[in-house]
């Protein structure tokens, strides 16, 4: 891997470009699903290959290839410099990137058990036991579970210098019950939707996840759905598990703070953002106790979005984003820093495997814990409680937003009074923010992963990480997906 | 590329073979992509890659599982083969598992474009800089993409199933930006001489001008005018659940709605993959050559696509529109047709005495599988229309819409064109003129 990481990168560097760096990866993974008692999914998959980044003649260009061959590579490399001097055709001005040391690492993400060493049956037992537990009740009609295992290496070789060899492990785990009477869908999953928790960790990830003493709530709360009432529609204090805060962190905190889409260059697909240059250090972001970091550092924990060094060799970093309310800081590159006054990128440069060029990405952007007890949080006298994301829709600048959750129950002085079906909410970034007005401690934070995030052309795939307690959020408009 | 696939199949039954074991299926993709990105009236990020892919599948006695390389070297070959083998073994067996496919005629398609194939960095990027410079000239800010593929294709298998299928494509999509306002447009076809940039970017230009200072109207219903992007991301959200799988595992909208007439008589879709619009394999993830459906025929439920499981496991005939094996979801259309009318977007604009023209809808997901209601938002280039004429942009609109709904108040359809867009894959559409759609919140912008 190193051998050919370097080789490419020497077969642009003789080349004379300004800069050029080098990713060199190789990738491992699992994927086990069950579906109503059968094995679904099951397949393992390996690849290999090199992105080669160039900046000459004043313009980036990136080529990638699986023909690891000395002509392959090599191919590769006049085919990234020749695409940098046809961007010479459409060009405003050179691109300068900030400063960066030269570092020279070996670093492997923490994992008890190499998920790789616990054979498919096992994984598979493990997944038909919580699925005969969900379809205990017959009224399930759709038991779904599902394990996915990760290992990537990757050799990241630049002309500053650089060598960095960094390994990094990531599970996930979760399941679903799905039931359909009656004219009506209803569904719960644990411990989140769409696939459940991940994390950069081994097989003890899911270990710790204790999949099967959950399944006969999910099925019994999917079935129980059908009976609810109907979500009403309304401004309502509004509490939300730490899973739904997390994708909402990611939605309206994590993509707006991209700079790169503050600064257009995401127009065309993903979106701009509202956190316009002129909002640093006045915007009111979120009432005084809401403060939100992004964290890329192993200290805040295993998160989809820990690492050592980013790809584009910047060592992983914390950045405060919002400080008691105040808006503080964007995720930047080393080409962008300049345009918020700073000398440095601050890390966030990452890519979707070897074929794909760094975007700025979202690493872990999480809210701190606050003081109050879970009491606290749920002890308003009359609020929503909402648990576990069904659907997520945002402006494409990120101001207006929509969430619909599984499930809900109406809160009277901290106690359930009467689940709710169907239950969505919605607002204003800003304005939900300065509505924060309880945050649980740090007893019930956790760092969930959102595997999925799509941004790019062509389109990249990210995990990010996201940390929350529940929170309790004041006059929030709730309903209005079933609205009109 | 080019790949020999029956010289690595041969590679692969040997293995096998080799492993005891007879029933095997090797997929193997190959593709050349690249993409010339540019914002800001610049190029800034500019692409290529060149990727492989062997996926070998396994069958032995009701169990299947599948490993994938992109190593074709014969040690590499062999290990994925083992793999395949090794992690089948370990499955459950499943009695309704069906052997391999056998082979069947299919009727094959040209979408390949030697010079689209052989399109070169520079060329994309006079293209781009001839649509930067179109924008630039109005006084607003470009950014977009124009991309081109070749992609390869083969499924071959141990009965004798060997599809193939090969394919160019080219897509150019812009966004002119103003201080307040902004436009779009988008198209793709096989071949690139039939994408028109400078046309594209000068419709989004006349779109950015013509939205200047939006209007700010309250959220409700109103009559709109889809074009053929904002139609297609919309409806075609639904195409999954006309799946036999889907039904029966009780997660598709048309559960004991077969039969019925939940549409507008002037909805008819098929599934069509031979259409000359369209693009993809005339066959399915396990070889079956692809039928023709009519999913919809006068707002009536017709069709529905099944696998070889679902199909034997309901006593019907396989459709060809299985995905590869082993997976959860069964099947679906991947051809999509929805026939289209004779009014234009203008006569549309004409009749409409008060409606909004949507360009494009963004971020759509589904809040009620079974009601099939969606939200979204709308984005680059939405109008007020009054009086059978566009006189303003407006704030964009948040929407919480049942298709159903939706596709039973059609009141006047476009002829059928190949759109694009960013919420689902391309297909054959009509822009629409549609009564009372819902619009529930408006945003800032």
């Amino acid at each position: 891997m190193k051998d050919l990481a370097l080789r490419a990168l020497d077969a642009v560097a003789r080349a004379g470009v300004a800069y050029a760096d080098v990713r060199a990866i190789e990738t491992r993974d699992r994927e086990v699903t069950t579906k109503n008692g059968k094995a679904g999914h099951v397949s393992s998959s390996e690849s290999q290959g090199v992105g080669i980044r160039v900046l000459a003649f004043g313009c980036w260009g990136f080529a990638a290839t699986d023909d690891l061959s000395k002509e392959g590579v090599e191919a590769a490399a006049r085919l990234a410099l020749e695409i940098a001097r046809a961007g010479t055709a459409a060009k405003k001005a050179d691109v300068a990137l900030a400063p960066e040391e030269k570092y020279e690492a070996t670093w492997v993400s923490p994992c008890a058990i190499d998920p790789f060493s616990i054979p498919v049956d096992r994984n598979l037992a493990v997944l038909l036991a919580v699925d005969q537990e969900l379809r205990h009740d017959s009224a399930i009609s759709l038991a779904e579970a599902s394990m996915r295992f990760e290992r990537e290496r990757q050799v990241f070789a630049s002309t500053l210098g650089s060598l960095i060899d960094q390994t990094r492990t990531t599970s996930g785990a979760g399941f679903s019950a799905l039931c359909y009477k009656d004219g009506e869908i209803q569904k719960r999953s644990y411990p989140n939707s769409f696939g459940g928790q991940y994390q950069l960790q081994g097989y003890e990830l899911v270990e710790q996840l204790d999949l099967l003493r959950h399944a006969p709530r999910i099925a019994e709360e999917a079935v129980a759905l059908h009976s609810a009432e109907q979500c009403p529609e309304g401004e309502f204090d509004l509490i939300l598990d730490s899973s739904q805060l997390g994708l909402q962190i990611h939605e309206s905190i994590g993509h707006p703070i991209e700079l790169d889409r503050v600064l257009g260059t995401e127009a065309n697909y993903a979106g701009m953002s509202f956190l316009t240059l002129d909002q640093l250090r006045r915007l009111r972001y979120g009432s005084e106790i809401v403060n939100v970091v992004c964290d890329a550092r192993l200290e805040h924990g295993p998160g989809l979005g820990t690492f050592a060094f980013d790809d584009e060799g910047v060592p992983a970093q914390q950045t405060d984003i919002i400080r008691a309310g105040q808006f503080t800081g964007y995720m930047t590159s080393r080409e962008t820093a300049a345009a918020v006054g700073e000398t440095r990128s601050n890390g966030c440069m990452r890519a979707d495997g070897w074929a794909r060029l760094p975007l700025i990405r979202m690493t872990n952007v999480s809210l701190k814990p606050g003081r109050e007890s879970l009491e606290e949080v749920f002890g308003a006298d009359h609020a929503i409680y909402m648990e576990t994301n069904r659907s997520w829709s945002i402006d494409d600048k990120r101001y207006n937003f929509q969430f619909g959750c599984e499930i809900a129950w109406e809160m009277r002085g901290g106690k359930r009074i009467r689940m709710l079906k169907n239950p969505s909410y919605s607002g204003i970034s800003t304005e939900f923010w300065n509505a924060c007005a309880a945050i649980a401690g740090p007893e019930h934070w956790t760092l969930w992963g959102v595997p999925n995030c799509g941004k790019g052309q062509p389109e990249q795939v990210m995990g990010t990480g996201h940390g929350a307690s529940p929170a309790r959020f004041r006059k929030i408009k709730v309903g209005s997906a079933y609205a009109g | 590329m080019p790949v020999d696939a029956a010289a690595i199949q041969d590679q692969v039954v040997r293995a096998a073979r080799a492993q005891g074991v007879t029933e095997v299926e090797a997929i193997l993709a190959s593709a050349n992509q690249a993409l010339t990105r540019f914002a800001n009236n610049a190029i800034h990020q500019n692409v290529a890659e060149s990727t492989t892919h062997l996926s070998v599948r396994a069958v032995i006695e009701g169990r299947t599982a599948r490993a994938s390389t992109n190593r074709l070297d014969p040690d590499s070959i062999r290990t994925v083969v083992e793999q395949a083998i090794a992690i089948t073994r370990l499955t459950e067996s499943d009695s309704e598992l069906l052997p391999l496919a056998e082979p069947a005629p299919y009727r094959n398609v040209d979408r390949w474009a030697e010079d689209t194939a052989r399109i070169t960095p520079h060329e994309r990027a006079r293209a781009v800089a001839e649509a930067i410079h179109a924008v630039e000239a109005a006084g607003q800010t470009a950014a977009g993409i124009y991309s081109t593929d070749e992609t390869q294709y083969a499924l071959l298998n141990s009965r004798g199933v060997r599809a193939e299928y090969r394919e160019t494509m080219a897509r150019f999509s812009i966004t002119a930006m103003a201080g307040d306002s902004s436009g779009w447009a988008k198209a793709s076809a096989c071949d690139a001489r039939d994408l028109n940039p400078l046309e594209l970017a000068l419709s989004a230009s006349r779109k950015t001008a013509q939205s200047a200072a939006p209007r700010e109207l309250p959220a409700g219903r109103y009559t709109v005018i889809l074009e053929p992007a904002a139609a297609l991301d919309l409806a075609g959200q639904m195409f999954g659940d006309f799946s036999a799988t889907a039904i029966k595992d009780g997660r598709s909208f048309l559960n004991d709605r077969i039969g019925n007439k939940i549409f507008g008589e002037n909805i008819t879709i098929h599934d069509d993959v031979w259409h000359p619009l369209q693009s993809g394999a005339p066959f399915d993830g396990e070889g079956v050559p692809r039928r023709g459906l009519t999913l919809v025929e006068g707002g009536v439920v017709r069709d529905i696509a099944y696998c070889r499981q679902a199909a034997a496991q309901a006593g019907a005939a396989p459709t060809g529109h299985g995905l590869p094996l082993p997976n959860e979801y069964g099947e679906m259309p991947a051809n999509i047709v929805i026939a289209g009318g004779d009014t234009s977007v203008e006569q549309m604009i004409a009749s409409t005495e008060r409606g909004i023209l949507v360009t494009r809808f963004w971020y759509i997901r589904e809040v009620d599988p079974y009601e099939k209601i969606f939200t979204g938002m709308t984005r680059d280039g939405t109008f007020l229309v009054e009086g059978g004429q566009v006189t303003a942009g407006v704030r964009n609109f948040r929407f919480n819409q049942n298709l159903m709904e939706m596709l039973s108040n059609v009141e006047a359809l476009s002829p059928a064109v190949r759109a694009s867009g960013e919420e689902t894959f391309d297909m054959v559409v009509p822009a629409m003129k549609v009564r009372e759609f819902n619009f529930t919140e408006v945003t800032r912008f």
